[in-house]
């Protein structure tokens, strides 16, 4: 498979590398592996950290900064970052208001989370962790890890962020990342799998005419194999199971999500199937946001996340934000 | 069992570890996201730097520094399980520089006990606790009836390879190979795989080693 890259042990430092000299609103600590505002941390304001395997960009580096996040520690590619990066992030943006952790439900990545958040209390930092679980394609049972955490991340991120620059406090903020998490619902389908530069080849391997249902981001395959169909009976799949775990209706915000190997004119074929299968069971498309925002590599597919909005959720929304790959108001 | 036979058997894990990095990515690219290996080796790979590094004095001091290693620099959920096994091993071991059989068996046994805590998982979850826990049992086992360490870590590294091979039939509930649901009967549980590599190093450098934990 070819990549962009050097070598492929040497990925994720040669792209933090190209991070730090493309934007200078970041400040890129290579050594210690995480990203920070340039300007650091706003006396006073809850702070917001993220973080997980790298191969998710622009997640979540490329959205840090004003109104969204303070800080992301990027791990090795799929890999979920080490406690010593979280612990230096959390740390290094901690302005006394206390921290978020902003965790998406892999074992991994709440484990990591947990372990930092501890020892972030051991020295004086006061932590809180919100678990983003969004992905229906997964029963939430005893039977499983738990539903995956994918697009509604982007939606907390922003959301909560905005929060944040107007003062909420750690609980508050804790408590509308939770509700935005509640409120929303997300699937992906890929058409084909990924390459993990490590490893060189394909997770998986699908025919010319199929597809993965229910996939998440980190390039394993999905819960059941299709046949490849139509761009709207692709996005009538999503919102069905969408619909069928949280009845969608009134003001949502609706992503439709790249995830990384499909270009964006099939993204919005995508979206106009989205749209009139929403105005045919009476939701209003209030906001929408479509584009690669939490890839997986060159997974080729999309992931379809909506939100069920309120007049708050959507000022929230609307709020200035400053980061690499979500811009607007400033 | 001192100090040097216990970074023998660090040393001797990460060869195995290291060797079948591509393996273990195989196993998981079927029911996961293809980096187990390439986790575990970078892993094992800091944790005989640091042992070569920093060279602890004792077997506990050995185990932590293993453990603290793995936390550090592997990532996923196989870093904080497998960092806190060690960790919790050595605080069983104390200050002694060497160490018996039963010692050992508790050690284990403590490695046990903080992976199932942490991750919440139990025997037939298709995960790394279904080589461990059968390989902590048959330790004990031969312990409990006078056996010799070298027979002790013999019995635990056959017992975590049948638990192993009992991972084929069963459905993930834990980890990201839960998600694929019933996909993943019929394969190897990765996380299984490197338990049985950690105890075969295990029992290959305790070959000789009586109940004391010395040679004959």
């Amino acid at each position: 498979m070819k990549k962009l890259i050097n070598a492929p042990d040497d990925v994720l430092i040669d792209a933090l590398a190209g991070v730090a000299a493309a934007h200078p609103s970041l400040t890129v600590n290579v050594e210690e592996r995480y990203i920070t505002r340039a300007g650091g941390p706003t006396p006073g304001k809850v702070s917001l950290v993220s973080g997980g395997g790298s191969g998710h960009e622009p997640l979540h580096g490329g959205f840090v900064g004003y109104g969204m996040l303070d800080a992301a520690c990027p791990g090795e590619v799929f890999t979920s970052p080490v406690p010593d990066q979280i612990l230096a992030a959390t740390k290094a943006v901690d302005a006394g208001a206390g921290v978020l952790h902003v965790v998406k439900n892999y074992t991994g990545d709440v484990l990591n989370f947990q372990m930092a958040a501890e020892l972030a209390a051991d020295d004086g930092v006061r932590v809180e962790a919100v678990v983003v679980n969004d992905d229906v394609a997964v029963e939430n049972s005893t039977w499983t890890a738990g539903r995956r955490g994918t697009g509604a991340t982007v939606f907390v991120e922003k959301i909560v962020g905005a929060a944040a620059e107007r003062g909420a406090d750690l609980a508050t903020a804790a408590a509308l990342a939770r509700e935005v998490n509640d409120r929303s619902r997300s699937l992906g389908v890929a058409l084909s799998a990924c390459t993990v530069p490590a490893n060189g080849k394909p997770g998986f391997e699908l025919g010319e005419d199929e597809i993965e249902l229910g996939v998440g981001i980190h390039g394993e395959p999905g819960r059941a194999r299709g046949k490849l169909v139509t761009a709207k009976e692709i996005a009538g799949i999503a919102l069905e199971a969408i619909h069928a775990d949280m009845p969608l209706s009134g003001d949502v915000l609706v992503m439709v999500n790249g995830l990384g190997g499909t270009p964006l004119i099939e993204l919005y074929v995508v979206f106009a199937a989205v749209a009139q299968w929403l105005s045919g069971h009476g939701a209003t498309i209030a906001r929408s946001l479509v584009g690669n925002y939490i890839t997986s590599l060159e997974m080729a597919g999309t992931s379809i996340t909506v939100c069920r909005l309120t007049p708050q959720l959507t000022e929230l929304w609307d709020a200035p934000v400053d980061t690499p790959a979500l811009r607007r108001g400033r | 069992m001192d100090a040097s036979a216990f970074r023998a058997w660090i040393r001797e894990a990460a060869r195995l570890v290291v060797d079948n990095a591509d393996h273990l990515t195989h196993l998981d690219a079927a029911i996961g996201d293809a980096d187990h290996g390439i986790n575990l080796r970078r892993g094992f790979q800091a944790a005989v730097l640091m042992l070569d590094e920093t060279d602890p004095a004792t077997p506990a001091a050995v185990l932590a520094t293993v453990g603290r290693a793995l936390i550090s620099k592997t990532g996923g959920a196989s870093g904080p399980l497998y960092g806190t096994g060690f960790r919790q091993a050595a605080k069983t071991l104390g200050e002694d520089p060497d160490v018996t059989a039963v010692q050992l068996g508790a050690a284990l046994r403590a490695a046990l006990d903080g992976i199932q805590q942490l991750g919440a998982a139990n025997e037939g979850d298709k995960t790394m606790v279904d080589a461990l826990a059968p390989a902590v049992g048959a330790y004990q086992t031969i312990v409990d009836t006078g056996g010799d360490l070298a027979e002790a870590t013999r019995a635990a590294a056959d017992a975590a390879a049948r638990g192993l091979q009992a991972t084929i039939g069963l459905q993930a509930r834990k980890g990201r190979a839960s998600y694929l649901g019933a996909r993943t009967i019929g394969h190897e549980d990765p996380g299984a795989a490197s338990t049985v590599f950690i105890l075969c190093a295990l029992a290959t450098t305790t070959a000789g080693l009586t109940t004391e934990g010395r040679a004959r």
